[in-house]
């Protein structure tokens, strides 16, 4: 194990610990893994695009990645504003909401799908107001993307808003001193810096809401080539017996998650670069 | 305990942190590691402490080789720079540690340890901050709880990294005599790092001088300063006047033009008259004078064109009532000339 | 998701960058505006969805509420989720306590690639993740005929809701306790061993104790995510009611036979957890925060 160390550290436990992590991993993970790739393999790969690109199977993806792409970009543009919200002013209860945040990551998905289908349902609290104006909310694909803006909600808000409190109050200030208006500012100076933070929420909440099963599929309809999640797709699948058919779909939606990690990771690695502190230059005399 | 240190060397992936270090460290000695960041001297504290590995060499405690025992078997005591105290633990809980950490075949009971712990709080003077919490002390009461804690296992070798480099100064000053009383009384071998070297001469018995990661000298503080073996250890303690120099018949002279040596000399050393008073002086032209001090510091430039720096006694000032821009003679006393021999 | 170890971090920056100068500050009607639009969203899709879920929980009033409790299905799904997370859960701890110790005090090759790997269960849909396991210990699965051989049952059974369970929540403790340990680093270690610590002494004595709220939320929410866990345990299960039902499975039946105050009332249940994890993290990131300030007010010249 020690030639896999760096450095030699005085610190105890590297050989337990790295023993232990590695066991867990390959025993929780890897080897449950490898079980799809190896079962895929008994699929040829006529039928394994037969399956991928059957039209029940492209009409979940369309569902699926389009209501997601939806969510993630409301979910970015209000979650810049939360966090904006939440870091620059003060209002009565903002603690309260600054915790609430988090709610989705703790909440139950099936909890939160039943209680949405609730809202919007033609009878509900929301879904009332809306069938008067002609909108069907549950059981659609309108219904889908609210679930994913749900679950997605918390990813931008976290990811910007360290990088807004970390913003030098000095820097608008310059701007300012220099002409530039409110609006310019935010625009020029401020939104550049966000960015990346914004961005790699984002890619966050798109990949969460492209797997999600539990919030949405009581408030989707799951009408095959209507309003049928490609997660949902799977499980019929599996309902059906048709084990391969079900890890094919699954494969592609693995493969597409591990091509969304690479600019998410990216995305992360640049934003931090990014609101890394210059050195302070009468620090370094 | 003496520590002997033979042969050491360590990289840090492209960058020689150490290079073949030998020294000697006797019983009982309060010694002080000096030089500039990155001489290596807190990597070779480090390495005697067992918290870094050197890549070759030996470390020996009493003549037995101690290098591939662990830190925990070495029984130092280290003192961080940053005091590392534990932050949830309380001062007086922060000085138990050690012994309460101890194999229960070796372990003192509880009153022992208390015994010992409040023995140790009146001597770093903090009886009455035993139940707070490091957060709440100041850094010189910090850095004396650290001091306690290392010394309650009562360790054969004391270790200090910096102990008082992010103090004020005052403070600094007065752990400063402290220690140095604490080491009279105590006598346990103590080797410190620092780059302070006014704090190295006041306080050390023995200062090893090191520079990017090699042992310039090592000696009494008297020694390094008034006869230091290098132009880095001259350069370093104290003030020094830099410009060429030849020498003659065992004699040291100042040259104006280039001839490949470096002649020293201390600001102190040279002697400021208004006449020229025998052989092997030059003259300067006064630029600046700061008089307010213990001793008044006299910028000039030599009719070579070449800055020099004196340092008279404000007697000698007064007796002189000099002024800028005048014209002096100025006499060195004392020239070590580096390059072929060494001369007085 | 920000960690605690963020939140400290945060609220050292914080006065710094609130109160702004006239020059660079909005309009306050501007401001208003945009307070009243965040407020209005947050409210439509958290705090509806959570007043929603008590209101028709206790729609027929608090008896009807404590009858959904007395159904032997409902309480046999309550039981099976308790037992679920209670396997887990402190596997999942130990995991990420060794994990975070791994990647937080040594350099080794292959460090990137297990934190990849740690972080793979975020990016896994929760239906993936169930037929992983259908897939290898399943009828038809690779260790399927050796199983039925040997009479073990996995899937369809606590076994593999067990498993699904963990692949599901595993990285939740790692990733609130590694920021913390990567913050605070080896110095008070490096101490402890000096003074004679051996290496479980340390930890438990030295390490653990400044990651304490870190390690508790983590612990929390890992919970939280393992009893709420739907997708993976759905697909695992086998949906066998009274025997492989938890409680978001039977939340599924009780909505899909249109019992809705008892689909409610469960779910209750599950809203309250969630809330109580909200709750303990904001103490623990009060605590964090607390105690980052009175480190670095004592001690500006120490970076982190």
């Amino acid at each position: 194990m020690k030639f896999v160390l760096k450095r030699r550290s005085i610190l105890p436990g590297f050989g337990l610990s790295l023993g232990f992590t590695v066991f867990y991993l390959c025993l929780i993970v890897l080897i449950p893994l490898s079980a799809i790739f190896i079962k895929t393999s008994t699929l040829s790969w006529h039928q394994f695009w037969h399956v991928v690109l059957s039209r029940r199977a492209l009409a979940s993806y369309r569902l699926s990645f389009g209501a997601s792409l939806i969510a993630a970009s409301i979910n970015m543009i209000f979650g810049v504003l939360v966090a904006w919200v939440l870091v620059r002013y003060d209002f009565p209860l903002k603690r309260l909401f600054d915790s609430v945040i988090d709610l989705p990551f703790a909440l139950p998905t099936a909890v939160a799908g039943i209680a949405l289908t609730t809202i919007y349902a033609p009878n509900g609290w929301l879904g009332h107001p809306l069938a008067a104006l002609g909108i069907k909310a549950a059981y659609t694909a309108f219904g889908v993307t609210i679930a994913l803006t749900f679950i997605g909600l918390p990813f931008v808000v976290r990811t910007v808003q360290p990088v807004l409190e970390d913003l030098d109050k000095e820097l608008e200030e310059a701007a300012a001193s220099l002409g530039a208006r409110r609006w310019q500012t935010f625009l020029r100076v401020l939104l550049p810096t966000i960015l990346p933070a914004a961005l790699t929420g984002f890619a966050m909440a798109f990949a969460r809401a492209v797997g999600e099963y539990g919030s949405v599929i009581f408030i989707a309809g799951n009408m095959p080539m209507r309003t049928e999640i490609t997660p949902l797709l799977i499980i019929t699948k599996l309902q059906e017996y048709d084990y391969a058919g079900a890890t094919a779909i699954a494969v592609a939606m693995l493969v597409v998650s591990f091509l969304l990690l690479l600019p998410i990771n990216l995305l992360q690695r640049w934003s931090g670069s990014r609101t890394e502190r210059e050195p302070d230059p009468i620090e370094a005399l | 305990m003496s520590i002997s240190v033979r042969g050491i060397r360590k990289k840090f992936g492209q960058f020689q942190a150490l290079d073949d270090i030998d020294l000697e460290i006797p019983d009982g000695q309060l010694v002080a590691l000096l030089g500039p960041s990155g001489s290596g001297k807190t990597t070779l504290l480090r390495i005697i402490a067992g918290l870094e590995f050197a890549d070759c060499g030996t470390v020996q405690f009493d003549g037995k080789d101690i290098s591939a025992q662990s830190a925990r078997d070495r029984q130092v005591g280290f003192v961080f720079q940053h005091y590392a105290l534990f932050r949830h633990m309380t001062v007086f809980e922060n000085i138990a540690f050690g012994l309460r950490v101890r194999p229960r075949a070796l372990r003192p009971s509880e009153p022992e340890i208390r015994d010992k712990v409040n023995e140790l709080l009146a001597l770093i003077q903090l009886k009455n901050q035993a139940r707070r919490y490091p957060s709440q002390l100041s850094g010189g009461q910090r850095q004396r709880v650290a001091l306690a804690r290392a010394l309650a296992v009562e360790p054969a070798v004391l270790l200090l990294d910096e102990p008082f480099g992010s103090l004020d100064a005052k403070v600094r000053q007065e752990l400063r005599h402290w220690l140095r009383q604490l080491h009279d009384e105590v006598h346990i071998t103590s080797v410190f790092v620092t780059h302070d070297q006014e704090e190295a001469l006041e306080v050390a018995d023995l200062v090893a001088v090191m520079n990017e990661g090699h042992i310039e000298q090592v000696g009494s503080p008297e020694e390094v300063y008034n006869r230091p073996a290098t132009p880095f250890v001259f350069n370093f303690l104290g003030n020094v006047n830099i410009f060429h120099g030849r020498v003659d018949d065992g004699k040291a002279y100042i040259q104006e033009t280039d001839t490949g040596n470096l002649a020293f000399v201390r600001p102190h050393l040279l002697e400021i008259t208004r006449q020229p008073n025998g052989a092997n002086h030059f003259r300067a032209t006064t630029t600046h004078i700061n008089s307010a001090g213990p001793v008044v510091k006299v910028d000039a430039i030599t009719e070579w064109g070449a800055p020099v720096h004196v340092e008279i006694s404000q007697e000698r000032f007064q007796a002189l009532r000099l002024a800028k821009n005048e014209l002096v003679f100025l006499t060195p006393r004392d020239i070590a000339v580096f390059g072929k021999e060494r001369a007085s | 998701m920000a960690s605690i170890a963020q939140t400290q971090f945060r609220a050292a920056a914080g006065p710094h960058s609130s109160a702004a100068g006239v020059a660079a500050s909005e309009p306050a009607v501007v401001r208003w505006v945009l307070i009243g639009v965040a407020v209005a969203f947050l409210a439509i899709f958290l705090f509806l969805p959570l007043a929603v879920v008590f209101r028709t929980a206790f729609q027929k009033g608090i008896e009807f509420y404590f009858q959904a409790f007395r159904d032997p299905d409902t309480q046999a799904a309550i039981r099976l989720t308790l037992l679920a997370a209670g396997i887990a859960v402190p596997l999942n701890v130990v995991f990420g306590v060794a994990a975070a110790w791994l990647i937080g005090k040594f350099e080794f090759f292959g460090k990137s690639l297990l934190i990849t790997l740690i972080d793979l269960p975020f990016s896994v849909s929760p239906v993936v993740a169930g037929l992983i396991f259908v897939l290898l210990f399943g009828l038809q699965g690779l260790l399927g005929p050796w199983l039925i051989a040997h009479g073990i049952r996995i899937v369809f059974a606590l076994p593999g809701i067990v498993l699904a369970t963990i692949f599901v929540t595993f990285p939740f403790v790692a990733r609130e306790l590694l920021p913390m340990i990567q913050s605070q680093g080896n110095e008070e270690e490096e101490a402890a061993l000096t003074l004679g610590a051996s290496g479980w002494q340390t930890f438990f004595r030295v390490t653990l104790p400044n990651v304490k709220w870190a390690l508790i939320y983590g612990v929390i929410l890992c919970n939280a995510r393992a009893m709420g866990e739907f997708g993976a345990v759905s697909v695992v299960s086998g949906h066998i009611r009274g025997l492989t039902d938890t409680m978001p499975l039977h939340i599924e039946i009780l909505y899909n036979d249109y019992q809705f105050v008892a689909a409610f009332a469960v779910a209750s249940l599950l809203a309250l957890l969630a809330l109580a994890t909200l709750v303990v993290k904001s103490i623990a990131e009060w605590k964090a925060a607390q105690q980052f300030a009175a480190q670095s007010a004592a001690d500006p010249e120490r970076s982190l």
